[in-house]
């Protein structure tokens, strides 16, 4: 007995044993169930076991399936070069250029606190300065610059996608941030000393050094952006869709095959654009 | 100290830009919500009142509100724990390979990754299929459990990346066995790291949606009780249930981000807790 728990093997394993039950039953059971009723038959009040190609055939042969996926893709790239770019820029003004440890640690952590908090009321939140009497609308006829309220600004593309950035830049700047802290400023130094002007030292020497953290947080992005379906939904006012909300418009129908082929082949896109992006980023190193 | 550049105050100025960003919208429903009985979901304010926040307290106004809010809570709490617990165990596991180590890495992954929608989807239909009512403290518990547990692990791996195991060595030298070891080196080092956890464990289960969407069940948890009342309510009520949840959260991430300072504060005063260990 005192051997076999002697081996790290075993150790290992019962001490990963709660982790691997609960992974087990409430992720890979229920991938495998999505497989498995993706290949069933729906009638109108229940779903059939059976092994048809149906479901795919329907989702593949009918030209909505592809617009949203595009509509998806499209959230997904405009989302992260914002994300990005706003969350580089921070990242980089609390690493570089705050200089003491407790202010940086106090400016991160105004940064994440949002993160704790309610994604759907700050989704509500947007309310009141984008409807239609709203604080923009408001302001933007005071100052002149139009006549008359702007109706696209609740309920469209534009603000789902300010809703993303409002959620999800957090998942930029912890990452590039984590990374940034742990540049040798030696290195910066000695590019200085070289003669590297600021804008050199940020592209030659920080940009290549924080492109583990980029990774990751585009990781994050792009997966949480790909699978939401709430978002997508209260901030266009259903007039826009993405396949988490095709997914989720047949669950309310009670359409469980559709619904699991559709996740299908989401899923697999996900999982094929993580898989590239992990070419890149060696996840547990940058821990 | 050299002077700063004018970089520094062009970017301060886009830092305080992305903070109005990120706080503006949440402060103006603050503020919206203390709106006058006649007052609606934008500006003008008409009046101040309380009327909004006593709506909330009459039952028939808006729903099963502090039902949803004990059940959201109990959830929080039940996910918080089983999430130190497991993280910290999957955590020690990790810093040795094992057979399997590197697939239930990547099963980690996936669960960071897997849309939410599809794990609520899934463990539904196991549920339903099976003849099992979904209950938020079985189903609903499980599914959040797949989206704290990577959070949790990922902060232990950032741990014991940076754990020094000279102090452990220096333990078993002096005699320690394997679990005094961990009672009485690793587990204080860890400490504050765990409150951590704990912060995520509870805030993530607090806040989820699309995991809890088809696993909770007849008996709704806060945020989709919140979400029903977006189609349905269209009062400054929603304002100030908002107002208040939020309230609540910034409360408990406080009392976290303190426990963290005052444990951090104890550890560099107290120092040394030579001798404990053969108590």
């Amino acid at each position: 007995m005192h051997r076999l728990l002697g081996s790290r093997h075993v150790l290992g394993w019962l001490q990963v044993a709660p982790l691997a039950l609960v992974l087990v039953v409430f992720l890979v059971l229920p991938i495998v169930m999505i497989v498995t009723v993706s290949f069933w038959r729906a009638t109108e009040f229940s779903i059939i076991p059976a092994f048809v190609w149906e479901n795919y055939e329907f989702l593949f042969g009918s030209s909505v399936t592809y617009r949203v996926f595009l509509n998806t893709s499209k959230y997904a790239v405009i989302t992260w070069a914002l994300t990005l770019v706003i969350g580089f820029t921070v990242a980089y003004f609390l690493a570089f250029h705050v200089r003491t440890l407790t202010w940086q640690v106090a400016l991160f952590l105004v940064c994440t606190i949002p993160f704790w908090t309610s994604n759907i009321i700050r989704m509500i939140s947007w309310i009141p300065f984008l409807g239609r009497n709203g604080i923009a609308n408001s302001t933007l006829i005071s100052w002149g610059v139009i006549d008359e309220p702007v109706e696209w600004l609740l309920f469209s593309d534009f603000a789902v996608i300010l809703a993303f950035v409002h959620l999800y830049t957090l998942f930029m700047v912890v990452p590039i941030f984590n990374t940034m802290m742990r540049i040798d400023p030696s290195l910066i130094e000695a590019a200085r000393d070289a003669g590297a002007s600021g804008v050199q030292i940020l592209w030659n020497v920080i940009i290549p050094l924080t492109k583990p953290g980029i990774m990751i947080g585009t990781i994050f992005v792009v997966t949480l952006v790909m699978g939401d379906f709430i978002t997508v939904r209260f901030m266009s006012g259903s007039q826009s869709a993405n396949v988490g909300r095709l997914i989720s418009n047949d669950i309310a129908l009670l359409a469980y095959p559709s619904a699991a082929a559709t996740a299908v082949v989401l899923l697999l896109t996900v999982l094929i654009v993580i898989g590239i992006l992990l070419r890149f980023v060696d996840i547990r190193k940058e821990l | 100290m050299s002077p700063r550049p004018r970089s520094f105050y062009i970017l301060a100025a886009f830092f305080g830009l992305f903070l109005l960003f990120l706080y503006g919208p949440t402060i103006t429903i603050a503020i919206l919500s203390f709106q006058g009985p006649g007052g609606g979901l934008t500006f003008p304010m008409r009046g101040v009142s309380l009327h909004w926040f006593r709506d909330l307290f009459e039952q028939q106004a808006v729903g099963d509100i502090w039902g949803s809010f004990r059940r959201s809570l109990a959830l929080g709490l039940m996910v918080m724990v089983t999430t130190v617990v497991v993280s910290v165990m999957g955590g020690l596991a990790f810093r040795r390979r094992f057979h399997g180590s590197g697939l239930l890495f990547y099963l980690i992954i996936t669960a960071l990754v897997i849309p939410s929608i599809l794990v609520s989807l899934g463990v539904g239909l196991i549920f339903s299929q099976a003849g099992w009512q979904v209950h938020w403290a079985t189903s609903g518990f499980g599914a959040q459990l797949t989206w704290t547990l990577p959070f949790g692990l990922l902060i232990m791996f950032a741990v014991f990346n940076r754990f020094d195991k000279s102090y452990e060595e220096a333990a078993r030298d002096l005699g320690a066995s394997n679990w005094q070891t961990l009672r009485h080196v690793v587990l204080p080092i860890i400490g504050p790291s765990l409150i951590g956890v704990a912060l995520f464990g509870f805030t993530l289960s607090y806040d989820e949606f699309a995991r809890t969407l088809l696993t909770a069940g007849s008996y709704n948890t806060l945020p989709l009780e919140i979400f029903g009342m977006t189609t349905n309510v269209t009062t400054p009520v929603l304002y100030a249930l908002g107002t208040l949840t939020t309230v609540f959260s910034l409360m408990i991430i406080a009392l976290f981000l303190l426990l963290a300072w005052v444990s951090a504060r104890r550890k560099a005063r107290a120092g040394s807790d030579a001798g404990d260990g053969l108590r």
